[in-house]
């Protein structure tokens, strides 16, 4: 921080929407060259504030002040003039064109007669990939990038306009933990280079590695900034969520019960190699590894949502035949998946309809569905997980996602699992939703499912399994249980080499 | 989160009025436009509220009506089926051909809706099964199909001698002076508005066209759903094609023409949704009779065929576009 000068400095906000005051009265202040957090739970008012911020959104009431000149950004574009760049969650680049027309989107430099200069173009976007000592070619094209280096592109195509704070919304949500080094040495560079960075994670570790300093909203409510250094990761959540959150995990559960999921030799080419493991009743069993280390892979595979090359599966020391998932489903086995946008709900149904929607035998009469017992398994669990929602007729892209991520869990339970597979069951959730659901499985687990948890969230993992089974490269490289669960061994196995048999 | 938890009531402590309620069904605004139409018409034309003009109106809809149903199906799984026309020719010019060719009319018939039934199987199998985009197959089946008519007939109409009378009431008779067709199209619609409301199956399309992704995921068989939908559209324009032939007594390979636009634009106005997951047989059926009472609005009022097209287009584009600021304002509110 070079001397704490003020970049930004926006007063006492109020934002107003109909029905709800997303904002009132929240005051921000960004020093030069510092990374400054931004936390708070989903609907705390984050993605408003940084919209005002970037301009996207008009404040009702309060003041803006940049570089000590009292501001008003009319738009995106004045506050990209300004220099503020703003990196959304979700990537907002063409796949088809090359990483220089990206970066330069819109503002291509021309020659005579409205021909673009491609001499020009790629000369300025090497220098900016420079400065972000990133040795990605501005020829290529984007479509050959990883998400990680597509992030570097869409930040790149922030700096360009000679920015000087650059907003980042959950930047790591899709990154791989190698791509998350990366990034943050490219933060910690800019910072050396006087750019101030907002930042907004749901990821609290991230803001403890990267941030200097930290400001918490409440429900529209300003509640502190504080030096990083001077909280603890307990003094965030307890502000985050306004009260204590006594345990963010259960207690493990103290003993096992029968076997129920025996899996002998599972392989399939490329993805998982002769994968061994049991799974008991009333157990959670975590599987830890890197991204691409084949978990959720073997997990499709074994419930018959992908092909297997090889492998046996034992449920009750019965051999699992199955054709397609749809009958997995029928012996109790369920996936749910890591991505509730795109691959687990049906945003435009209504709440109803998501949670029967993986066993509509369960409400069926014959080929007909009974709206009557629809309704009472959807109202049964939307009580029992406790999903705020006005009705069970309101579509769920309405709901938030904590919530959503409470009825994709809801149709889950609605099949009666004897095996549940829940992969990222938290990712992107805010903490208050996020130990609801720890709370859920473990109770779950105490009815006597079992439950396998994949999660790149190592305190998930550490905290919930009472087994781990680490996964490297398709191959499991080791079990772990009580107290030798430790982040230390987990990295170690995880990039370790795989057991030999 | 215990303070919030009054949120959680299920129940709505104020019952809905009767006429709230009713606001509340979707085609509510599309019903009261076809009323308003209807007082119009009958106020600017004494021949509106007549019995034969409401009859021939009727029949006039009504294979588009049966259609319309299964594009309703389809455009729900995320899909539109551009064949529906020609399929609906091809049909009933197999038949035709077959009955000329001194099969009996039923067995005739029955092979008839066995070729329709081929085309969906076809398109079903190129869109469920192997992938390719219902775009492509169906405009592919499109040309097939009337291809096949054309050639089947060598390219003119063939007329149907001394058919029996139990099989030309299909499309002529009447039933308590109601023709038959009318009554076929309405059992049709009906059971195919129950069908949408509370059959697993269609439930299956529905999650299908909302999120094909998740349905999967969600244990539904995918492929085996999208198959099934094309064949029942199918099946629906190969009845629409003996009902036609039935009605004329002719088989015209030409049967049909512009079907699939006419009866997508229906379902759409209806409230049928493009990108899937949405949309009602009510609705849609509402949409014929609202294109259908434009066309005979504009003969009663003397005014050219010509503007037909040109006011169709202007509905389709008015119901997309209100539809459109609906959802949007329903998403950001």
């Amino acid at each position: 921080m070079s001397g704490n000068e003020t970049l930004l400095n926006v007063r006492d906000i109020v934002k107003r929407f109909p029905g709800t005051v997303a904002l009132s009265g929240v005051s921000l202040e960004i020093f030069k060259g510092e990374i400054h957090a931004l936390v708070g739970e989903n609907g705390a008012g984050k993605s408003t504030l940084m919209n005002i911020i970037g301009g996207v959104l008009q404040p009702d009431e309060g003041e803006i002040f940049w570089n000590g000149q009292k501001a008003q950004f009319a738009d995106t574009r004045h506050a990209q003039e300004a220099g503020i760049g703003f990196v959304h969650q979700e990537l907002s680049l063409c796949p088809d064109v090359s990483v220089a027309e990206n970066i330069f989107m819109g503002r291509m430099p021309v020659k005579a007669g409205g021909m673009i200069d491609y001499d020009e173009l790629y000369k300025r976007s090497s220098e900016i990939l420079k400065m972000l000592d990133s040795n990605i070619s501005p020829r290529k094209q984007l479509r050959e990038l990883n998400v990680g280096e597509q992030q570097i592109v869409e930040i790149a195509k922030a700096l360009s306009l000679n920015c000087k704070l650059l907003i980042l919304d959950e930047p790591t949500s899709s990154l791989t933990e190698n791509e998350v080094e990366i990034l943050f040495r490219l933060l910690r560079s800019l910072k050396s280079q006087g750019i101030s960075v907002l930042y907004i994670s749901h990821r609290l570790q991230e803001i403890f590695d990267l941030c200097d300093r930290v400001t918490v909203l409440r429900d529209g409510h300003y509640i502190m900034t504080r030096l990083v250094s001077e909280v603890t990761e307990n003094d965030l959540i307890v502000s985050m969520v306004g009260r204590n959150i006594d345990a963010m995990y259960p207690d493990k559960s103290e003993e096992r019960g029968e076997l129920i999921l025996k899996i002998s030799d599972l392989s399939r080419a490329d993805d998982f190699k002769d994968v061994e493991f049991e799974l008991y009743k009333g157990e959670i069993l975590g599987f830890a590894g890197l991204i691409g280390a084949g978990r959720s892979e073997m997990a499709r595979a074994i419930c018959g949502i992908d092909p297997k090359d090889s492998g046996e599966i034992y449920v009750h020391a019965q051999k699992l035949n199955i054709s397609e998932y749809g009958d997995a489903i029928q012996n109790g086995i369920g996936y749910m998946t890591e991505d509730r946008k795109e691959q687990g709900l049906f945003l435009n149904l209504e709440v109803k309809k998501n949670i029967s929607a993986a066993k509509l035998s369960n409400i069926a009469n014959g080929i007909f569905i009974d709206d009557d017992r629809e309704k009472r398994l959807a109202e049964r669990f939307v009580t029992s997980l406790n999903i705020k929602v006005s009705s069970i007729e309101q579509p769920v892209e309405s709901l938030s996602g904590g919530n959503q991520q409470k009825v994709m869990l809801g149709k889950w339970l609605a099949i009666e699992p004897k095996i549940l597979i829940m992969d990222e069951p938290t990712r992107g959730i805010d903490v208050g939703a996020k130990a609801e659901i720890h709370a859920l499985m473990r109770q779950l687990a105490e009815q006597g499912v079992g439950i396998i948890l994949i999660s790149s969230d190592m305190p998930e993992i550490i905290g919930m399994s009472d087994r781990v089974i680490v996964m490297h490269e398709g191959c499991i490289s080791g079990e772990l249980s009580g107290s030798n669960i430790t982040e230390e061994n987990i990295m170690t196995l995880a990039s370790g080499v795989c057991q030999t048999k | 989160m215990e303070q919030t938890n009054s949120e959680t009531s299920l129940t709505n402590t104020a019952k809905p009025s009767f006429w709230q309620r009713m606001m509340a069904i979707r085609e509510m605004g599309l019903l009261l436009i076809i009323i308003g139409l209807m007082i119009v018409l009958s106020l600017a034309s004494p021949h509106f509220l007549t019995a034969s003009n409401i009859t021939t109106t009727l029949i006039g809809l009504a294979t588009d009506g049966i259609i319309v149903v299964g594009m309703t199906i389809a455009l729900v799984s995320g899909g539109f089926d551009l064949s529906v026309g020609s399929v609906l020719a091809l049909s009933g010019v197999t038949a035709g051909a077959l009955y000329i060719g001194d099969m009996n009319i039923w067995l005739a018939t029955i092979l008839g809706l066995a070729i329709s039934v081929g085309c969906g199987m076809v398109n079903g199998y190129f869109i469920g099964k192997i992938g390719i985009n219902p775009m492509i197959t169906t405009l592919s089946m499109m040309n097939i199909a009337r291809g096949a008519a054309y050639v089947l007939t060598q390219g003119s109409p063939l007329s149907l001698a001394q058919t029996p009378k139990a099989f030309t009431n299909l499309g002529g008779g009447t039933v308590l002076g109601i023709p038959v067709i009318v009554l076929i199209f309405i059992v049709i619609a009906v059971i195919g508005d129950y069908m949408m409301r509370h059959s697993a199956f269609i439930r299956q399309v529905f999650y299908v066209g909302s999120n094909s992704k998740a349905a999967s995921l969600s244990g539904i068989n995918v492929s085996k759903v999208k198959f099934l939908v094309f064949i029942i559209v199918a099946v629906l324009s190969g009845i629409a094609g003996i009902l036609t032939l039935s009605r004329f007594n002719v088989a015209t390979p030409s049967a049909g023409l512009g079907t699939e636009m006419r009866v997508m634009s229906a379902a759409i106005i209806g409230g049928a949704s493009l990108s899937g997951g949405e949309g009602t047989v009510f609705g849609a059926v509402l949409g014929v009779i609202l294109l259908a009472l434009v066309n005979d609005g504009l003969v009663l009022l003397d005014v050219s065929v010509y503007w037909q097209d040109l006011i169709s287009g202007i509905i389709l584009l008015a119901a997309v576009t209100l539809d459109y600021i609906n959802h949007t304002r329903r998403r950001t509110a």
